[in-house]
C-alpha cells in the first residue's frame, strides 16, 4: 500500500524542521480535505506532520484591540467565540455557512486556508487537470464549470477557492503568521492565495515547509457593520455559487470605510478593491454600491455555464451593502 | 383462542429499530470472516473502446496484494442474461466508469493503492453520449419498462388538438438522477468448495441467488445469500449489481473470503441511474378546462449494454379523461452507463411533466388547478376502459386543499411577497400502480406457543419485517411478540423483489395465507400444538400471477409552498402536504416515513439533485455526496402527511396498496408549480437551481 510516515511534534520548530527535510511531506490539520485527497489518490505525501494539536489553539485580544487566532483553533470554536460574534460577525457567519457541523468540529483555521479546490477534474485522477498534473490540460473550460471561476482565471485553470472563512478574513484585512526555518513572516491574507496564471498547481505563495501559526485581525472599525452571505444549491453542506463578505462604515451618509470580498468567483478570495476605491467618500446608497460593484465585476470573463455568477455576486453585494448602510444609519453600533 | 385487537393498522415501532440505532444490525460489509480480504475496483477512463493491455506489475509489487483480476485472467462467468453482472468478461468498454479490473488485497488500503497502480491501455473509440430530442438514432422500443407498450393511440389526437379552444404545448426535461442509498452496494463472499455464501446488499436475494447460481454454474441450493438488513436501495439494488458478482468471482479466484463495498464515487456509473427524459406534453381543452386531446411524448436514453426505457408517458394513459390520446417513447442507445430503476420509474419524471402541463392549462383556462383536475376525473381508466378498483384522487385533492388552506391564496402569480422573498404555492396529483408478484411463505407453530414465519422478503429500511409480523400476528390471532418473521435470506421461501411498491402485498399475501391456514390447523388440533409443531406452506402463484379486470392504482395530492429569494434566486420550501389514498394503511408509523421520504426525495429532484453527463468523457460529474446534492435537513421543512382510508376488495387480503414510491410522484411538479405561482416563471427543466431563477427574474 501507499505508506506514509506520521509525526505529531510537540512544537512548531520541530514541525517545521520535520517538513523541511521532507520535500513531498505535508502538514495535517483537521484532515477534512487532505485525507480525502489521499484516498482519492490526488495527494500522496510520504510524511504527515500533524499540527492540529500544536499549542496554537487560543483566540486572544491583541495589544491594539485586534484578535489573534491560533491556526489550530477549530472552525466551530471560532464561529461561536464571543469576541468574534460581537466584533467580527462577518467571520462568524462565514464559518457557520461552511461545510457541516461535523466538518467544522474537525477543521482548523490553518487547514481551512490551505484546502484545495473542489473542481471535479482536480479530484479525479482519471482525468486531465493542470492543477494536479501541470501540462495535462483543463477540461473544465469546456466541461463542468458551473461552479468555477469568472475572475482571475487563466487558460490553464478555472478553479475556485472553496473557503468561506477566507472570504471573511480577506474583508477583515487579516494577516497570516507563518513560521519557517528562515524565521517568521507575516503575509496579508489577500496575498496568501494566488491566481493560477501559468502555474495553477501552486495555490498559495507559501514556500514548502512554511507553517501557518496564527491569523491576526486588526481592531474592528468603530461603528462599522459586517456580514457574510452565501448563495448555494442547497441550504446546508454545499459550496458557494457565489458569496460576499463586507465591512462598511458610514459617516454622515458617506462611505468612510468599506471592504468587500467575493467567494467562489476566483482561485482566491476576491477583494473588490476597484469597488472599494470607487465607493470611498461616496454616498452610501444602493445606486453608488451598484455602480461600484458593476465596475469591479466588469473584469469577469465567464465561461458557457457560469455567467450567472456575475449578476448573482453583484446583487448579493449591493443588497448586503445597502442593508449594512441602513443598519449604520438606524441602529446602535 | 380469544379475539385480540388487530395489530395491522397500529403504529408498531420497527422490530429491528434498537439493533439499527445501536449498530448491532449487520449489513453486507459488516460480517467478520476468518481470512477476509478486500477488493477495490479499477474503472474505465474512456467511454468506448477496447482494452489492449493491463499492466499490474506495480500493483502486485506489494506482497499484501493477492490478485489483480481482469477479463484476461479472471475465472470466466457464464452468461446469466443480465449485462449488469457480466463482469470482467470482455475487453470491450461500453461506458466510462465500467469496472475493468479488481484489485484484491489483505487490507482495504492495499487494495485501493493497488487499484490505483494498475495501468490500463485502451484502443479508444469515439463516443456518443449527448441526448437531444431530434438526434439521429432514436427508435421506438418494443416495450418500455414494466412491460408497457411504447406507443398508444386513442381517437384522433391531431384533429382534436387542432380543434381545441385552449392548448398547452411544452417540453419538460429531467436530468439524470442517482439513487445513492446510504449503504453503498456491498457484498462479502466466501466459497466452501462449490458452495457460495454471500452477504449482499440488495432488494431481493431470491434473484441474487439464482443469478449467482447461473453465473458460476452451481446449484441454487449451494448458494446462500444473506441480506438481513439493507441500508436503502431506491431501485438501484432491485436486481443484482456488479459488486456481488465481483465479490463472488474474486473469492473464487483468491480462495479466500472477499469483501467489496463499492466506493461512493464509483456507484454512479455501475449501479444504474434514472435516465434523463425530454418530454413534450400537449393538452387541448375547451374553455372550461375539459381535456379533449392529450399527447405525452418521451425521448430518453439507454446504454449499449442493455435496453431500459424510462416509461415516462405511461401515467398520462390513466390519469385524466382524454378522448383523444397519444403517448409515445423514443430511445437512443448511447455510450453511457446503463440506466435502471429509481424510485417510481416512469411515474416520477412523467408526472413532473404532466402535472406541470396541467398547471399551465389551469393558468391558460383561468381555472383553479385543483378544480381543473376534478373536472377531468375519468369514470374508468381511459386507456383500457377498465373500472378502477378504487380511485380517490378527488377526495385527496379536496382534503388536501382544505388542510393546506389552498383556497385562501391569491391565485395570481408573482404577488406574494415577504420582504425580498417571493412566496407561492402549488399543487400536483400523484399516482402509482398496484403491483403484486407471486411469493411463497411458510409458517410454523411450536408447541411452546410461539410461531415462526419464513418468507424471503427484503427490508430495505421500509419496515417490511415489522408489517409482515403484524400481518402474521393478526392472521394467527396471537400477540405480536409470539411471532418471529425471518426474512432476508435466499434460502427462505422465494419472495419477490422489494420494488414497484409491491413488497407488503406480495409477501404479506402468502404470509396471510399460510398463517390463516396454520391457525385453522391449530384450531383443528383442539387449540393445542402437538410436540414437533405444525407447519404450513403457502404461495400466491395463482392469486398474484394472473391479470386483473381492474385498473389498480394509488392516488394522492401534493401541496407545496416555496419562497424564492429575489437577490440570489434560491428556492427554499416552506411547507409541504401530501394526502394519499392507498388502500388500508397497515402501519401508520412506517407508512408516514415512506410518504415523507418520497416527498423529500421529490424535493431533492425538484431543487437540488442532478447529474451532469460530461460530453467529453461520458462520465457523471457529481459522484459523491458533497457534489450530488441530496436535500439536507436544512432544505426540508415540516412535511405533513395524511391519508384517506380506502376499502378496496380487489387488492389482497390486507386491502393494501404500495406506498414506497407514490410520495415522490408529483412532488417535483407541486414545487415547480409553486415556483411559478411565486415568480410567474415557468421552469420546465429540473433541478430548479438558483441560476435558473436568477437569470429569469
Amino acid at each position: 500500500m501507499k505508506t506514509f510516515q506520521y509525526e505529531r511534534p510537540a512544537d512548531a520548530d520541530t514541525a517545521v524542521a520535520l517538513l523541511a527535510d521532507a520535500p513531498t511531506g505535508a502538514y495535517l490539520g483537521g484532515g477534512t480535505n487532505l485525507v480525502d485527497l489521499m484516498k482519492l489518490g490526488v495527494a500522496a505525501p510520504d510524511l504527515l506532520v500533524d499540527v492540529s494539536r500544536l499549542p496554537f489553539d487560543a483566540v486572544e485580544e491583541t495589544g491594539t484591540g485586534g484578535l489573534r487566532i491560533g491556526a489550530a483553533v477549530r472552525n466551530s470554536t471560532l464561529a461561536v467565540h464571543p469576541l468574534v460574534r460581537e466584533r467580527y460577525p462577518v467571520l462568524s457567519q462565514a464559518l457557520l455557512s461552511g461545510a457541516s457541523t461535523q466538518l467544522r468540529n474537525a477543521a482548523t483555521v490553518g487547514g481551512n486556508l490551505l484546502q484545495r479546490t473542489r473542481c471535479p477534474y482536480f479530484q479525479d485522477v482519471g482525468k486531465p487537470c493542470n492543477k494536479r498534473r501541470p501540462g495535462t490540460g483543463c477540461p473544465a473550460r469546456e466541461g463542468a464549470h458551473r461552479d468555477l471561476a469568472v475572475l482571475g482565471a487563466s487558460e490553464h485553470c478555472v478553479a475556485t477557492n472553496p473557503s468561506d472563512m477566507a472570504v471573511a478574513l480577506a474583508a477583515l484585512d487579516a494577516i497570516v503568521d507563518v513560521a519557517s526555518g528562515h524565521g517568521p513572516r507575516r503575509v496579508p491574507l489577500t496575498d496568501l492565495h494566488r491566481l493560477p496564471g501559468d502555474a495553477p498547481d501552486r495555490d498559495t505563495t507559501l514556500r514548502h515547509g512554511e507553517l501557518i501559526t496564527a491569523v491576526e485581525l486588526p481592531p474592528p472599525m468603530p461603528g462599522a457593520r459586517s456580514a457574510y452571505r452565501k448563495a448555494r444549491d442547497r441550504a446546508s453542506y454545499a459550496f458557494a455559487l457565489a458569496s460576499v463578505g463586507a465591512v462598511l462604515q458610514v459617516r454622515e451618509g458617506l462611505v468612510h470605510h468599506v471592504r468587500v470580498a467575493f467567494g467562489a468567483l476566483a482561485a482566491k478570495p476576491w477583494r473588490a478593491r476597484t469597488a472599494e476605491e470607487a465607493l470611498l467618500g461616496e454616498p452610501a446608497t444602493t445606486a453608488s454600491f451598484d455602480d461600484a460593484v458593476r465596475h469591479e465585476l466588469a473584469a469577469a470573463r465567464p465561461l458557457r455555464d457560469n455567467g450567472y455568477k456575475v449578476p448573482l455576486a453583484r446583487r448579493m453585494a449591493v443588497s448586503m451593502l445597502t442593508e449594512l448602510a441602513a443598519a449604520s444609519a438606524g441602529g446602535t453600533p | 383462542m380469544t379475539t385480540l385487537p388487530r395489530v395491522t393498522g397500529e403504529a408498531v415501532a420497527r422490530i429491528e429499530a434498537r439493533d439499527k440505532v445501536t449498530g448491532a444490525a449487520s449489513y453486507a460489509a459488516d460480517h467478520p470472516l476468518d481470512g477476509l480480504t478486500h477488493a477495490w475496483p479499477v474503472t474505465a477512463t474512456v467511454a468506448r473502446g477496447d482494452i489492449t493491455a493491463v499492466d499490474d506489475s506495480e500493483a502486485l509489487r506489494d506482497p499484501a496484494v493477492l490478485a489483480v483480476l481482469t477479463h484476461a485472467n479472471a475465472p470466466r462467468l457464464a452468461d446469466a442474461g443480465d449485462p449488469m453482472v457480466a463482469v470482467l468478461r470482455s475487453p470491450h468498454v461500453a461506458h466510462h466508469g465500467q469496472i475493468v479490473a479488481l484489485a484484491v488485497a489483505e487490507t482495504l488500503e492495499a487494495a485501493r493503492a493497488a487499484a490505483g497502480a494498475v495501468r490500463v491501455t485502451y484502443d479508444e473509440q469515439p463516443h456518443d453520449v449527448v441526448l437531444t430530442a431530434d438526434r439521429p438514432g432514436l427508435y421506438t422500443p418494443d416495450e418500455v419498462n414494466a412491460g408497457h407498450p411504447a406507443d398508444r393511440r386513442r381517437g384522433d389526437f391531431d384533429a382534436a388538438y387542432a380543434a381545441s379552444e385552449i392548448t398547452v404545448d411544452a417540453v419538460y426535461e429531467v436530468t439524470p438522477l442517482h439513487n445513492h442509498p446510504m449503504e453503498p452496494h456491498a457484498a462479502t463472499a466466501v466459497w466452501d468448495g462449490d458452495a457460495l455464501t454471500v452477504f449482499d446488499s440488495n432488494q431481493g436475494s431470491t434473484v441474487v441467488r439464482s443469478t449467482l447460481a447461473a453465473l458460476f454454474e452451481v446449484d441454487e441450493a449451494d448458494v446462500r445469500v444473506v441480506s438481513e438488513h439493507v441500508g436503502g436501495g431506491f431501485g438501484s439494488k432491485g436486481t443484482p449489481r456488479p459488486h456481488v458478482a465481483l465479490a463472488a468471482l474474486a473469492a473464487k479466484a483468491v480462495g479466500r473470503p472477499v469483501r467489496l463495498a463499492l466506493p461512493r464515487n464509483r456507484i454512479a456509473a455501475v449501479t444504474g441511474h434514472r435516465a434523463p427524459t425530454i418530454q413534450r406534453v400537449r393538452l387541448g381543452a375547451d374553455a372550461d378546462g375539459h381535456i379533449d386531446a392529450l399527447a405525452h411524448e418521451t425521448v430518453t436514453q439507454t446504454s449499449t449494454l442493455t435496453e431500459f426505457v424510462e416509461q415516462a408517458s405511461v401515467s398520462s394513459r390513466m390519469m385524466y379523461a382524454s378522448p383523444h390520446s397519444l403517448t409515445t417513447h423514443r430511445v437512443a442507445r448511447l455510450d453511457v452507463p446503463s440506466p435502471s430503476w429509481m424510485r417510481a420509474p416512469g411515474e416520477c419524471p412523467g408526472m413532473f411533466a404532466l402535472e406541470s402541463a396541467m398547471d399551465e392549462l389551469a393558468s391558460a383556462c383561468g381555472l383553479d388547478p385543483v378544480e381543473l383536475r376534478i373536472r377531468n376525473e375519468p369514470p374508468v381508466e381511459p386507456d383500457s376502459g377498465r373500472p378502477f378498483s378504487s380511485r380517490h384522487l378527488v377526495d385527496c385533492l379536496r382534503e388536501g386543499a382544505r388542510r393546506f388552506g389552498w383556497h385562501d391564496r391569491d391565485p395570481r402569480p408573482a404577488v406574494g411577497r415577504d420582504g425580498p422573498l417571493l412566496i407561492g404555492s402549488g399543487v400536483a396529483a400523484s399516482t402509482y400502480p398496484v403491483w403484486v408478484f407471486p411469493s411463497h411463505a411458510e409458517a410454523y407453530a411450536g408447541s411452546d406457543g410461539r410461531y415462526e414465519v419464513r418468507v424471503n422478503a427484503t427490508d430495505i429500511g421500509t419496515g417490511a419485517r415489522t408489517v409482515l409480523t403484524q400481518i402474521a400476528a393478526d392472521a394467527l390471532g396471537v400477540p405480536l411478540d409470539l411471532v418471529r418473521v425471518s426474512i432476508g435470506r435466499g434460502d427462505l421461501p422465494a419472495g419477490s423483489v422489494a420494488g414497484g411498491s409491491s413488497g407488503t402485498a406480495s409477501w404479506g399475501w402468502p404470509v396471510h395465507k399460510a398463517c390463516t391456514d396454520l391457525r385453522q390447523r391449530v384450531s383443528d388440533a383442539g387449540g393445542h400444538v402437538p410436540d414437533g409443531g405444525l407447519f404450513v406452506r403457502a404461495d400466491t402463484e395463482q392469486e398474484a400471477g394472473g391479470g386483473t379486470e381492474y385498473s389498480r392504482h394509488a392516488f394522492g395530492a401534493q401541496f407545496a409552498e416555496v419562497q424564492v429569494d429575489t437577490v440570489t434566486g434560491e428556492v427554499r420550501v416552506r411547507r409541504m402536504l401530501g394526502v394519499f389514498a392507498a388502500g388500508h394503511i397497515l402501519n401508520p408509523r412506517t407508512a408516514r416515513s415512506q410518504f415523507i421520504g418520497g416527498m423529500t426525495m421529490g424535493l431533492g429532484m425538484a431543487l437540488t439533485e442532478g447529474s451532469f453527463l460530461d460530453p467529453e468523457f461520458g462520465d457523471f460529474t457529481e459522484r459523491d455526496l458533497a457534489s450530488y446534492h441530496v436535500a439536507a435537513c436544512a432544505d426540508v421543512p415540516e412535511i405533513d402527511v395524511h391519508w384517506i382510508d380506502e376499502d378496496d376488495p380487489h387488492l389482497n387480503p390486507m386491502g393494501s396498496k404500495g406506498i414506497g414510491e407514490i410520495g415522490i410522484v408529483g412532488a417535483a411538479a407541486a414545487l415547480a408549480n409553486a415556483v411559478h405561482h411565486a415568480t410567474g416563471m415557468r421552469v420546465r427543466r429540473l433541478p430548479i437551481h438558483p441560476d435558473t431563477i436568477l437569470l429569469g427574474l
